[in-house]
């Protein structure tokens, strides 16, 4: 694999240089912190739900391109998925980038835009950079009822 | 020491440089004549870990093939070979260091570890709570932690030396931290994130004239300048093996005979015991004191052919060589537009730190890999130095002797290409 292209596709360029729901969430019913200690590079992910079904998502932080449009195309993946669905698109995304059959997770959502990552197992170092968004949502999403909110 | 500055000292130092043969040096790293991705390998990570000319290999395999034993106490031929060998290199670093007596070569696994061994051992002998241990902003990990361990065991304070913007420590600001409860100082010869040569001579004269020991982590300096610790006047000096062209798990702590003399053992076991009954043990004499356990025999012998190595290039011919490779990478790489170099000291060794506008260093270090250049991307262990110039990680390409112009030029084209990519 030679041209950098490969990896650095035109929607993770585009997520990198203009990431979606990278904001501030007031009234989030949970958040949680990522930490990737190869770079440095930290990340925080607000949720917020109702019931069951993930009604928004948002995180701040920077990092390399391939975290941040990780995290770009992930909460917009994950609005509107209800947790189930958002556990099952995790399991398929993080088999997809460290190149693993994807057999064991058929069922539930299509990845759909985030099969632009597909590229990301061929690069072993990056593969946790893909998967920290994921990874800091799942914390949020566990601990959701942990955290206390004010709103 | 380091490279002279008159016009003169320039002249001679260009003319040494376009007679260094570099493609017979390359022709002795075996590892440099692969592609990686497709392209001619670029190994520009030699801060990280140097590559090794077939001379070290071949004295570790031969030790391996004829003359692997233990070393020190065997009466047979196979240890007396081992150790005769083990200890010539020991002589060999004493020369390379300009130290006076080979007690004051300690062979342990690191620099880390030999920060460590003076962090535990001069550290608790001398140090009471509210003393002081001075370092810098300049420090790696393992210039930092042992001392944090230490103050944390001892109530003592940490205090750091600040620097400028151009990655120099500021002496006067240095000086006024040298108060009446400073211990100890800690302090590197040569960034590794930066590529900053410190004027240590100074450092050591200043902190003498206060009576206070100095430890210099010289992990970075020995593979760029020549290095005389009887000149510098240093307590201590650290540096590793696997970063002078040598074997991996090979640390040296140079100590002055009275002081670590007079300093309790770090390790206990092993060849650091002179006789053992129940009732009490007599330590070995130096330098065995400190060498606890089998030692990495191997590597101390494949680091004596890395010595062997340097010395028949020639330490002086090697830092004017690398002065032009750092002259050119800076002014090719500040000619990018977009690309900005940390670390901008007036003295500095092959250590080019830099970051291209609004692309991560990962990144950069990616697409850099893709086409077969090696890189290092990260916080360099270096985190309060990072944050020091508001970053929390940069590209660095690290060169050693047998890299050339031309790598320095696939490496601009190749940061062109991250530019590109990310749309410029």
């Amino acid at each position: 694999m030679n041209d950098p292209r490969d990896l650095y596709q035109q929607l993770i360029l585009d997520h990198n240089r203009s990431p979606k729901n990278r904001r501030v969430m007031e009234d989030a019913d949970s958040h949680a912190e990522g930490f990737n200690p190869l770079c440095g590079d930290r990340i925080t992910v607000s949720i917020k739900l109702d019931n069951d079904v993930v009604t928004d998502v948002a995180f701040q932080g920077s990092g390399c391109a391939i975290s941040t449009a990780s995290a770009s195309l992930m909460t917009e993946s994950l609005k509107g998925k209800t947790l189930a669905e958002a556990q099952a698109l995790f399991a398929r995304f993080r088999a997809m980038v460290m190149g693993e059959a994807a057999s064991a997770c058929e069922d539930g959502p299509a990845l759909g835009k985030l099969e632009v990552f597909s590229g990301v197992c061929a690069f072993p170092a990056r593969v946790k950079c893909a998967t920290l968004a994921w990874h800091t949502v799942k914390a949020a999403i566990e601990r959701r009822d942990e955290v206390v909110t004010t709103e | 020491m380091i490279t002279a500055k008159s016009d003169s000292a320039d002249t001679l130092v260009r003319t040494d440089a376009q007679s260094f043969d570099v493609e017979a040096i390359r022709r002795d790293f075996p590892i440099l004549q692969q592609t990686v991705n497709g392209k001619p390998l670029v190994y520009l990570d030699n801060a990280a870990t140097t590559q090794k000319p077939r001379a070290v290999i071949d004295a570790i395999t031969d030790h391996y093939l004829k003359d692997n034993a233990n070393i020190h106490r065997g009466v047979h031929e196979l240890s007396v070979r081992a150790t005769a060998a083990y200890e010539k290199v020991r002589a060999k670093v004493r020369d390379f260091i300009g130290a006076d007596r080979v007690e004051e070569i300690v062979f342990l696994r690191s620099t880390t570890e030999a920060v460590n061994l003076v962090a535990q051992t001069y550290g608790h002998s001398v140090i009471q709570p509210g003393d002081e241990i001075l370092i810098s902003t300049l420090e790696h990990h393992s210039n930092i932690v042992p001392w944090q361990m230490l103050c944390e065991q001892t109530g003592a304070v940490l205090k750091v030396a600040p620097i400028n913007d151009a990655g120099e420590i500021i002496l006067e600001e240095y000086e006024k931290l040298l108060g009446p409860r400073t211990m100890l100082v800690a302090v590197t010869h040569v960034s590794n994130a930066l590529g900053t040569i410190t004027p240590i001579k100074e450092i050591i004269d200043i902190a003498h004239r206060s009576e206070v020991r100095v430890l210099v982590d010289g992990a970075q300096a020995v593979p760029h300048t020549p290095v005389d610790v009887r000149d510098l006047d240093c307590d201590f000096y650290a540096f590793s093996s696997h970063k002078l062209f040598g074997p991996t798990g090979v640390g040296v702590l140079y100590g002055k005979y009275d002081l670590l003399n007079g300093l309790p053992p770090y390790q206990g076991g092993g060849e650091m015991i002179l006789s053992v009954s129940f009732d009490g043990t007599t330590y070995n004499e130096l330098p065995f004191k400190f060498e606890a356990g089998t030692p990495n025999i191997a590597g101390v012998i494949g680091f004596g052919a890395a010595i062997d190595y340097i010395n028949a290039v020639g330490m002086e011919r090697i830092a004017a060589y690398e002065r032009d490779i750092l002259d050119h990478a800076t002014q090719t790489l500040s000619a990018i537009p977009g690309v900005r170099i940390i670390g901008t000291a007036t003295e500095k060794a092959s250590v080019v730190s830099f970051v291209v506008e609004g692309v991560h260093p990962h990144d950069v270090g990616t697409i850099l890999d893709q086409l077969g250049i090696a890189v290092r991307t990260g916080h360099h262990c270096a985190q309060p130095l990072m944050e020091r110039f508001g970053l929390t990680a940069t590209a660095r390409a690290s060169f050693a002797f047998y890299n050339t112009r031309d790598e320095v030029d696939a490496l601009a084209d190749g940061i062109r290409q991250v530019i590109e990519v990310f749309g410029g």
